[in-house]
């Protein structure tokens, strides 16, 4: 059941350096949304307070609203905990957990969730690993750390760690950039195919990537080092590159900064 | 510069007194050569002493063995100057005091291990950055307490305490014949142990409280984004991370253990033969024994002490490669 989020007045802070200001977007259920923006622009920033890890890095903090469908999810008695079982998330560099097995990989956020029964687990699993499409290549060892795998299946080992849980809504920071062209072909043909089941939220570097696999582009940009990150605007995908309404768009998109 | 001396317009003569070799030829000044010389002769100087040392203990070793009327590896009796055996003849074996040796570090792992364990993981994971530096300082100062304060602390201090503790262990366990006693308490290997406990709580703290804090932050953030609260993060980020080389600080704990000397010379009571009853008076230690035994002791009865710390050096020797198997095992596996 894939949700819409709905982001309002959104500020984040380090410490007391506000990170980004005043952020207010939309993204509909079952779309691929992409944020892009020259580094340091805080879009990985929104990505995070998407899911409540923002929070995780000490002297954080958050202000303003995102709402899950109607729920705001920084609103009173909410549990981060319960968020992130909510909202999953894909980093940049794949992070399987080294001493465990693919299986084991798979399966340990449903092992959170307090699933135990081996079937339960193994049906859930093998669903997991091919919506990631990943079962053909790793069926025969499931057993073998998820570390011997190479970058890009362990990348969609993390994605399928992370829709194993069934999530509404998944966040990829970045999931493309530590991976080679092969690979990350491999894993744009698997957010298409996610698309028809989840809300998807997508950082890149990459413009061609957002061109590629995106329904709606938001572009964020700074004013300065030490500024706080803007969004400047979301559109639809193609009219973001072909004719932006903001000028700072249209100067990033053809190359001409950041 | 160099094309200029391989351009055939190079004058002549120039091109005859340089030495094509010039720059790349060693020239190794006084400095090199008294550093090297010193730093190899500090070096031989050290294993020829060993050699030394070595040769010696297990030549007097051999030679108290050699007069040993009984098994030296399975007997329990200590009594190589020949006090009050029939014939005035040594006999001695290591078996009780290595048997003692173990009990007493093996209880000082189990309780003080877990206990490590937690103080580290507090430190690194739930206190704020800051004042988990100061806590950790704190726990490190332990370790800057002499054995001789543990000792007089576990024999005049502790021991009162254990009594009551030994007493409920014993109502409930009693029936396992270790934890049987014949109805007093204290002085016993249990205390040994727990002083044992808190002298190497400091040393595995310190050592798991580096690995945890060195935990990859992408592995804390592949758990928490999985909707993990902070146990179990710890458990499926923090806890394999660290887990052999917390073991291995471990097994480093329990060699410092066996080792413990005066500390445990102290608390115990030291009653000869085997005692199998860790809970009361009695029990003696490979490194206790030597301590008391030495001053009274004569020629033979000082040789077998001698045995008596070889056998205690092989057994930390074990232990320790033993820590270092296991890193070095982790090491392959995570590669």
């Amino acid at each position: 059941m894939a949700k819409r989020i709905d982001v309002s007045g959104l500020s984040a802070y380090y410490g007391s350096v506000r990170a980004i200001e005043d952020i207010s977007l939309t993204v509909e259920p079952r779309t691929v949304t992409a944020f892009i923006g020259p580094s340091g622009c805080g879009k990985s920033t929104v990505l995070r307070t998407l899911n409540r890890m923002h929070e995780v890095i000490p002297g954080t903090r958050v202000e303003g609203k995102v709402l899950l469908d109607d729920v705001d999810l920084y609103g009173p008695g909410i549990d981060p905990v319960a968020v992130r079982r909510t909202v999953g998330m894909v980093f940049q560099r794949p992070n399987p957990f080294p001493t465990m097995s693919i299986y084991e990989n798979v399966a340990a956020g449903l092992r959170l969730n307090g699933v135990r029964g081996k079937s339960d687990l193994d049906g859930v699993v093998e669903h997991s690993l091919r919506g990631a499409n990943l079962w053909n290549e790793v069926k025969d060892r499931l057993n073998k750390p998820g570390m011997g795998l190479s970058g890009g299946q362990q990348q969609r080992l993390c994605i399928a760690r992370a829709i194993a849980v069934s999530p509404e809504v998944l966040l990829m920071d970045e999931p493309c950039s530590a991976l080679d062209p092969i690979s990350t072909l491999a894993i744009e043909d698997l957010i298409a195919q996610l698309k028809s089941e989840y809300t998807i939220v997508i950082v890149t570097h990459n413009m061609q990537q957002a061109a590629r696999v995106s329904d709606r582009t938001a572009f964020f940009n700074i004013a300065g080092t030490g500024e706080p990150g803007k969004l400047i605007e979301i559109d639809e995908t193609p009219r973001i590159f072909a004719n932006p309404s903001q000028r700072a768009t249209e100067d990033y998109i053809t190359g001409r900064f950041g | 510069m160099s094309n200029e001396r391989l351009s055939p317009v190079a004058d002549a003569d120039e091109v005859e007194v340089r030495d094509p070799r010039s720059g790349l030829t060693a020239k190794a000044g006084l400095g090199d050569r008294l550093f090297g010389g010193s730093a190899r002769g500090a070096a031989v100087f050290i294993l020829i002493l060993m050699a030394a040392i070595a040769a010696f203990l297990i030549y007097q070793a051999a030679e108290a063995i050699g007069k040993d009327q009984v098994n030296f590896v399975t007997s329990f009796t200590w009594d190589p100057d020949g006090n009050s055996t029939p014939n005035g003849q040594p006999e001695f074996g290591i078996a009780a005091i290595a048997w003692g040796t173990l009990v007493t570090s093996v209880i000082g792992v189990l309780l003080g291990a877990p206990v490590a364990i937690g103080v580290a993981l507090f430190i690194t994971q739930y206190l704020p950055r800051k004042i988990g530096s100061v806590f950790g300082y704190i726990v490190d100062l332990l370790a800057a307490v002499p054995s001789v304060v543990y000792g007089l602390w576990g024999l005049l201090v502790l021991d009162q305490h254990m009594s009551g503790v030994s007493k409920i262990i014993e109502d409930v366990l009693g029936w396992i014949p270790l934890f049987k006693t014949d109805g007093t308490y204290g002085s016993s290997m249990f205390t040994a142990g727990v002083v044992l406990a808190i002298m190497i709580l400091p040393i595995i703290a310190a050592i798991a409280r580096e690995i945890y804090k060195q935990t990859p932050r992408e592995q804390i953030e592949a758990a928490y984004a999985l909707g993990a609260t902070r146990w179990e993060m710890i458990r499926l980020a923090v806890l394999p991370y660290g887990r052999s080389g917390v073991t291995s600080a471990i097994i480093l704990g329990f060699g410092r253990a066996l080792g413990e000397t005066i500390a445990v010379a102290m608390v115990l009571t030291q009653v000869p033969g085997l005692v199998t009853r860790i809970l009361q008076p009695g029990g003696n230690t490979i490194a206790a024994n030597i301590a008391v035994q030495f001053g009274d002791a004569f020629t033979t009865g000082r040789q077998a002490l001698i045995a008596s710390g070889l056998v205690l050096f092989l057994m930390t020797l074990i232990v320790n490669y033993a820590a270092r198997v296991v890193v070095r095992r982790a090491g392959k596996a995570g590669s």
